[in-house]
């Protein structure tokens, strides 16, 4: 009998199975169907399941766990709060995008009532609220517990500012009856970032509340636990290629892409530090593993989105047709559009290709020239990306392509842009079988199989 | 040594990349007890608000050695005022002009753009600290 994992990704468009054998390292099967959230979240599931279930034979299987990611109805929705934006804004962004969630808006400084009610009205799962090193400012976080105590009573709120403010705040949250938890300052120190913590109280919350609140119950009674947001699943399998684990090395420093039909994510697992000499690090400290998102930036609901971002002349460097607007409107709004003719492939490739390089140009770090009396000196912000071992591609566009490769080569370093700190000669790899995500969740129970699979799955091209 | 409770924050200002300094003033006011919060070299007027205001920070200590202080620090005071700084301490020190001038004629310009506390070439860290130290009322 084969012992096997399930793995499951409630996706916003579908639902993803990969059936994993945990004894020989390898990919039974895998399957999709499309997301049912709207009725109930298990009919998606059992349809997926059925079509899995063709492909292996169930007398010779044993499935001994089942383990998922989701980022169904319209995944883990966040706000947070600083104090100054290129500071504690900035951490508080950062920490909540590492743990997998959409940042609808940040907000810096002293909250406003017009503010609150722009909070109230935007449905988010979990707040964030940050502000101040330890022992620095205390009157702007005060300020917002007060305003926040006052005004929003059922959201979640994660407290990662001053702990000299916690006493204090514990008062504020619970005369107010509040739901809320403390964790370590997500900046304690000027530009020193402090992330782990914050995304692990993130996970927790999102496990115990939001489950809920997005009529998963049901599914979650069936699996043993829906364990975190997607794009956190597919960070941790990022973390676990890089770096190994405690009985093996990883394969370094690496890049995901990950062009999806409403954004496209990057996720950097690097330090970043300069790779060249004389070189001065300004502003708050990178996270080993970074993800950023890119709204702007999709190849269906965002196509018009994309159009405005890079502007016409940008998509006909790579595609020329004269109805570059109407086609990304097209897209934009017939968002299951699977492309048949060859000029439409052409195009969704197109769009790929901007959205790989204007998603790279965002997460990779930057060079700012100064003129001093002794020479030219050079600033770097971010993270320099240029000796990263690998550029990983995943995601619809990518896996089905021909062509993969010329995609994510818009993402490497260019002469023409030569102060952003992209790829230079990465090795490129696919993730063809479409398992980051499902490999994140089962590096939780089992990461040197994870790592193993990883490394034999995603290949180069 | 104990801290005393204050919180200051040093840097560079400018085009200038002179670290040592840099050093030697963190380290002596860590070692007089002041929590100290380094903004370190080639650091506009920006980076040295934002930290005092994260920080809760009590003085800002500007250093420059390239004589270009005059213009880096043009609306420094204002700045700060700006950002909700309206009291913070702001000294400044090293080679911050440029040839031969009068100090005192220096020492004035400095003050009327917002400077509490303007030292000559050569001053020691801690005759600041001594000044530093009553202008905060640490006995």
């Amino acid at each position: 009998m084969i012992e096997a994992y399930l793995l499951i990704d409630f996706g916003s468009t579908y639902t993803k199975l990969t059936l994993v054998d945990v004894g020989n390292e390898r990919i039974i099967a895998t399957a999709k169907a499309i997301t049912t959230v709207e009725t109930n979240i298990m009919e998606g599931f059992n349809q997926a399941y059925q079509l899995l279930c063709e492909k292996f034979d169930r007398n010779e299987v044993k499935i001994v766990k089942k383990l998922a990611c989701s980022s169904a109805a319209g995944g883990l929705k966040m706000i947070t709060i600083g104090l100054v934006p290129e500071l504690t804004v900035e951490a508080s962004k950062r920490a909540a995008l590492g743990a997998g969630a959409r940042v609808l808006k940040t907000y810096s400084f002293e909250l406003t009532n017009a503010e609150i009610q722009e909070i109230l009205s935007s449905k988010v799962d979990i707040i964030l609220l940050s502000g101040g090193t330890d022992g620095g400012n205390t009157k702007t976080i005060l300020h917002n517990a007060h305003k926040i105590a006052e005004n929003i009573k059922h959201i979640p709120i994660i407290v990662a500012g001053n702990k000299c403010c916690y006493d204090d705040i514990k008062t504020i949250f619970d005369d107010a009856g509040f739901n809320y938890v403390f964790t370590e300052n997500v900046m304690p120190r000027l530009n020193v970032l402090n992330v782990v913590p914050v995304r692990e109280k993130i996970r927790e919350i999102f496990m115990k509340n939001i489950i809920k609140s997005k009529g998963m119950d049901e599914a979650n009674n069936y699996i043993d636990g829906i364990l975190m947001p997607t794009p956190a699943a597919v960070l941790k399998a990022g973390e676990i290629l890089s770096l190994g684990t405690s009985k093996q090395d990883g394969i370094g420093d690496l890049i995901i892409v990950d062009i999806g039909g409403a954004t496209t994510d990057v996720h950097s697992l690097a330090d970043g530090y300069p790779t060249k000499a004389g070189i001065n690090l300004k502003g708050l400290q990178e996270p080993f593993a970074k993800r950023t998102v890119e709204g702007d930036l999709g190849m269906r609901y965002s196509a018009l989105a994309l159009y405005e971002a890079s502007g016409e002349k940008l998509i006909r460097e790579y595609v020329d047709v004269p109805d570059i607007k109407e086609k990304c409107a097209y897209r934009h709004d017939h968002i299951n559009f699977v492309p048949k003719d060859e000029l439409d492939i052409a195009f969704d490739e197109a769009l790929a290709k901007v959205a790989t390089r204007l998603a790279l140009n965002r997460h990779a770090g930057y060079l700012e020239v100064v003129y001093t009396p002794i020479g030219d000196i050079f600033n770097q912000y971010g993270k320099d990306l240029m000796e990263a071992k690998y550029l990983i591609g995943t995601g619809g566009v990518i896996v089905h392509s021909n062509n993969p490769e010329n995609i994510l080569k818009e993402g490497l370093y260019s002469s023409s842009e030569p102060t952003i700190l992209k790829p230079k000669h990465p090795i490129i790899k696919i993730d063809y079988e479409y398992i980051l995500s499902a490999m994140g969740l089962l590096a939780f129970d089992l990461p040197d199989t994870a790592l193993n699979i990883m490394k034999k799955y995603i290949v180069e091209i | 040594m104990n801290s005393n409770g204050k919180t200051v924050v040093i840097g560079v200002i400018g085009a200038d990349v002179h670290a040592v300094g840099n050093k030697i003033i963190e380290h002596v006011l860590t070692s007089e007890g002041f929590n100290v919060v380094n903004v370190g070299v080639m650091s506009s007027q920006e980076d040295f608000i934002n930290a005092a205001i994260e920080t809760n920070a009590d003085a800002i200590l500007v250093s420059s050695l390239y004589g270009h202080a005059e213009l880096d620090c043009q609306g420094f005071r204002e700045k700060c005022n700006e950002a909700g700084l309206t009291n913070i301490l702001l000294y400044i020190g090293g080679n911050i002009v440029v040839g031969k001038q009068d100090f005192a004629d220096v020492e004035e310009r400095f003050k009327k753009m917002g400077f509490n506390r303007v030292y000559a070439p050569g001053v020691r860290i801690e005759e600041g600290i001594k000044d530093l130290k009553k202008d905060l009322g640490i006995v």
